[in-house]
Order: C-alpha cells, then sequence, then structure tokens
C-alpha cells in the first residue's frame, strides 16, 4: 500500500515536469520558469524586473525567512536613531506581480535535472536559476567563535535581524564606562564601510548617553578599507578621545566565558563583543557547486551574471567574485540583479544579452545621527578585458560629512526598497 | 514517460544562438541604472528627483551641467562623468517619453 502511494506520487511529479518543459517550449501559459535563491537586494530585484519586464515569465523566490530587513540603514538601529521596523519590508509587493514566494531553505540544486531541492520536501524544476544568498560566516576561522555566539557573548549583527536588535540591547545595557569591541574582517567582506559606520553609530549614542565609555576597533586589515579620512575626521571632531583604532590587528580566537578577544599579539578584554567573521559565499552556492575561487566566491560572466561553471545557473550580489573596484554592496547587487533580469528574459525568448552593461554603486554611511559621506562609482563593460570595469574620472567620495546626504541616504533606502519589492 | 518526447521538448527549451540585442532591453537595462535612488522607472517614491516624464533636453542639459560643475551636486557630479554621450541620449529619450504617474 505505502510502496503503491509512493509509485502514484512519482507519476504525478514525472508529469509535472513534463508540464513545466512543455510551457517553457511555449504551449503552456508560461515561456518558462524562473526560480530566485535568496530575497536580498539581489534576489528580491531580480524577481521582480523579469516579471515587470516579462510577465510571460513565470517566477518562484526562496527565501527562509518571512519578510526583508535591511543590511543597509541597520547602523542606524545599533545606534538608536531608528526603529528595526523602519527598515523591513514584506513580500506581498512581489507576490501581486505575480512572484510564487516559497518560505523555505534551499538546501541543494541538481545542475544536471534543474531542479532545486527544499529543506520541508519538494522540489523546484527551473529553466533558469538565480542564486543570489548573501555570504555566510567561516566561524572556524576564529577560536570559541560558535560556542560563545551560542551564548550571546560574541554577536556579528551583519545580516540584519535578531542579532541587530542583540547588538544594541548589549549596548543598552553596559555601565558607563563600559566598552564596546568590535573587530573587522579581512576584505573582501559585505559592505566596505559598514563597520566603520557601525563604530560611528555606537559612538553617537555614547556621547550621549555613556560618554565615559569606550570604543575598541580591532582591524584585520591594514588601515580602514574606505572613505578612510572621512571617517577618521568625524571620529576626532565629533567623538575625541572615545575611539581607539588598531589596523592589522586580526582576532584569532574568542572567550565568550572571560569576555575577551585574542589577536596574534594580545589578549584584550570588552564588555560588548562584536567579532564578524571572515566571509564567503552563502552556503547554498557551496552545496550547488558554484564557487570558483578560494573556497569563497563565485566567478561568473557580468553581461549576464551567469556562473563560469554551471549552466543556466545566475549568481548575484554579495556571493560573487567582485569585478576589479565592485563592492560588496547591496546596491552593487540590485544593479546585478537587472543586468541578470535582463539576460535571463533574453535568453528565455531565444535573444543575445546586453553586451555592453553598466551598473552603479553608492554607498552612504552615517557618522552620526544626521550626518553623511559617500561613495559612488560607475562600471562599464570592457570587452578588451571581458569584465566591468570602473570609469576613471567618475565616481569619488563625498568632500566633506554633510547633513544634506543625510536626507538623500534615507531617501536613496525607501527607494531601493521599493525597487526590490515594487 | 516518453523520453524522445522530453528530450525534444528540452531541446527547444535551450538558448538558440541568438540575434543582436534588442535595442529596447538595452534601453530599459540602463535606466535601471538610475532606479536605485531615483525610483523605478524613475518614479522616486520620495526625498529624490523624478525623472519619468522629464523632457528630454532638460535631461540632457542637467547631466551636462553636473558634468562641468555648473550644476551644484552632492554626488551627481561624480555619476555623469560615467556615462557616455549616447547613453546620456538613450536615457533622455527612455524617460521622456514615460508619463510621470502610472
Amino acid at each position: 500500500m505505502e510502496q503503491f502511494k509512493r509509485r502514484d506520487f512519482l507519476k504525478v511529479a514525472g508529469a509535472a515536469t513534463a508540464l513545466s518543459l512543455a510551457g517553457c517550449a511555449g504551449m503552456g501559459a508560461s515561456k518558462g520558469r524562473v526560480v530566485v535563491i535568496g530575497a536580498g537586494f539581489g534576489g528580491a530585484t531580480a524577481a521582480h524586473y523579469i516579471r515587470m519586464w516579462d510577465p510571460g515569465i513565470e517566477v518562484v523566490m526562496v527565501d527562509r525567512e518571512t519578510g526583508f530587513t535591511s543590511c543597509p540603514m541597520s547602523n542606524l538601529v545599533i545606534g538608536g536613531h531608528r526603529k528595526i521596523e523602519e527598515t523591513q519590508r514584506s513580500y506581498d509587493g512581489l507576490r501581486r506581480l505575480g512572484v510564487r514566494v516559497v518560505n523555505d531553505d534551499a538546501v541543494a540544486v541538481d545542475a544536471a535535472k534543474r531542479v532545486v531541492r527544499l529543506a520541508r520536501g519538494g522540489d523546484l524544476s527551473y529553466d533558469r536559476l538565480i542564486v543570489s544568498p548573501g555570504i555566510d560566516f567561516m566561524y572556524d576561522q576564529i577560536g570559541g567563535y560558535a560556542a560563545a555566539m551560542q551564548s550571546r557573548r560574541v554577536v556579528h549583527a551583519w545580516k540584519a535581524g535578531p542579532q541587530t536588535v542583540e547588538l544594541r540591547a548589549q549596548l543598552e545595557r553596559i555601565a558607563d564606562g563600559g566598552v564596546y569591541l568590535i573587530a573587522i574582517p579581512p576584505a573582501p567582506y559585505r559592505c566596505p564601510p559598514g563597520p566603520y559606520e557601525r563604530i560611528s553609530q555606537v559612538a553617537s549614542y555614547f556621547k550621549v548617553a555613556k560618554p565615559r565609555s569606550k570604543i575598541l576597533a580591532l582591524d584585520a586589515n591594514p588601515d580602514v578599507t574606505s572613505k578612510g579620512p572621512l571617517f577618521k575626521k568625524a571620529w576626532a571632531d565629533l567623538y575625541p578621545g572615545m575611539i581607539e583604532y588598531r589596523g592589522q590587528a586580526r582576532v584569532v580566537a574568542v572567550d565568550g566565558a572571560a569576555m575577551s578577544v585574542r589577536t596574534e599579539f594580545d589578549t584584550i578584554k570588552g564588555d560588548v563583543l562584536n567579532v564578524i567573521p571572515p566571509h564567503r559565499a552563502g552556503e547554498i552556492a557551496v552545496k550547488a557547486g558554484l564557487i570558483t575561487h578560494n573556497d569563497r566566491w563565485c566567478d561568473v560572466d557580468w553581461r549576464s551574471c551567469e556562473s563560469k561553471v554551471a549552466k543556466n545557473v545566475h549568481v548575484l550580489g554579495d556571493a560573487t567574485l567582485s569585478a576589479p573596484g565592485m563592492p560588496k554592496s547591496g546596491h552593487m547587487a540590485n544593479q546585478q540583479a537587472k543586468v541578470c533580469a535582463a539576460a535571463v528574459i533574453a535568453m528565455i525568448n531565444g535573444q543575445a544579452p546586453n553586451p555592453s552593461p553598466v551598473v552603479t554603486n553608492t554607498c552612504y554611511s552615517y557618522v552620526s545621527s544626521s550626518e553623511v559621506v559617500h561613495v559612488a562609482s560607475v562600471h562599464q563593460w570592457d570587452s578588451g578585458q571581458s569584465t566591468l570595469i570602473p570609469v576613471k574620472g567618475a565616481g569619488g567620495v563625498s568632500s566633506a560629512r554633510n547633513e544634506l546626504e543625510g536626507k538623500f541616504a534615507w531617501a536613496w533606502a525607501q527607494n531601493i526598497w521599493a525597487d526590490m519589492f515594487g | 514517460m516518453k523520453l524522445c518526447t522530453m528530450i525534444a521538448v528540452a531541446a527547444a527549451c535551450a538558448t538558440p544562438l541568438a540575434a543582436a540585442a534588442d535595442d529596447r532591453m538595452v534601453a530599459r537595462s540602463l535606466v535601471a541604472t538610475c532606479a536605485n535612488c531615483h525610483g523605478t522607472d524613475g518614479r522616486s517614491v520620495g526625498g529624490m528627483e523624478p525623472l519619468a516624464g522629464m523632457p528630454k533636453a532638460d535631461l540632457i542639459r542637467k547631466m551636462d551641467e553636473f558634468r562641468s560643475g555648473a550644476k551644484p551636486a552632492t554626488i551627481m557630479h561624480q555619476l555623469a562623468k560615467g556615462y557616455t554621450d549616447q547613453q546620456i541620449e538613450v536615457l533622455g529619450n527612455y524617460f521622456s517619453a514615460l508619463p510621470a504617474k502610472r
């Protein structure tokens, strides 16, 4: 009886597969099915733009979360200037555009059969797959990390959500005079200016609420990796004597019981330990065999974001091997997603992708509750080098921190979240 | 299931060695590079200048003034320099043809 049922199920599953293929060939309602793994800046934008530009294509978006929490602007939550609810969006706009949202974890990809396996069971077949999983952390690179994180003695807060709220709560709990310790991972990591914005945000909170508190920044990099002079000037002007910054200081171990971290030279104590481990592409990229470089990143053709190692599979965002001068940022992932969406539509319709894509980047960082500094760039396709290259003479940073860009930064967030979710 | 049928259908799905890229697709892809700040299709949800419906001559003039420094800016003087004249022309054509409101 049990066996009979299973066979029955297989028959139905087989018919379903055949149906989706028939749809792809133009005999059904849909021209083809695109499965998107990840509903962040890359995945949500890709889902939005494919449905907007070609409603004849079926889009299924898979994410383990039931809603979106933004990493950009999350430092303002940590600084106490915004509530986390202000940085969250629902998937309903995408549903209204006809995106089928599946709340599950993608656990495997069979690129030969073109099937994504879900944790709760069931497979999703696809004509083209878009993998936009963001980053995962290399916890094993920092001794003691997993255990200390389990007991909430250390947080990364480098994926916005519960850890963002936890870090804010820890900052509120410590006494005036307590030490906030942040450890910055070696580049490349998600959001190059992010750690320095976070230092600024914690300082803005301490300045008002805990003026005797100190910030100790241990950076695995030789120096501040983005907008260095602007951040250092803001720290000196606005928070004199509060921030101690050490470059070339890589944290190799965490002791949650002793509330200390160890670098190659020292053991250092803190009252809040915000240690951000080194990154690699999200786990599903590893399981799908998409990693091409240093066991960490996925190389793609930037004209389509198609994987260099898996046909019909595209990779977006922080998980990719960045082109020269290309940061791992939400803005960049959103831009890549539009290149990818256009290419996927072209390929499904039997056309060639755009031969010369363009992407831009802007990263705004709040150095206080209201003042911002930016870095911007424009990247054009270079056929000689077969990659996207920053345009010389374009892009740059703010001339000085200013409040006007503080308003633009918040408006940027509203517009890019709308560009992701409709 | 007839295996040969499946293979035939699967072959129909494979990307043909296609014709040239579609100009409309190239144009809307370029326009999409502005959307992060100025809103999807240039329809800003607030706090940024909308671009949908902007007359072509205005858009080209503004971009020229950003590039020359004649128009003060926080960031557009840096971004405008990243686009070619021909790309700005494409942006002008596209945005001017869009209604300001959907």
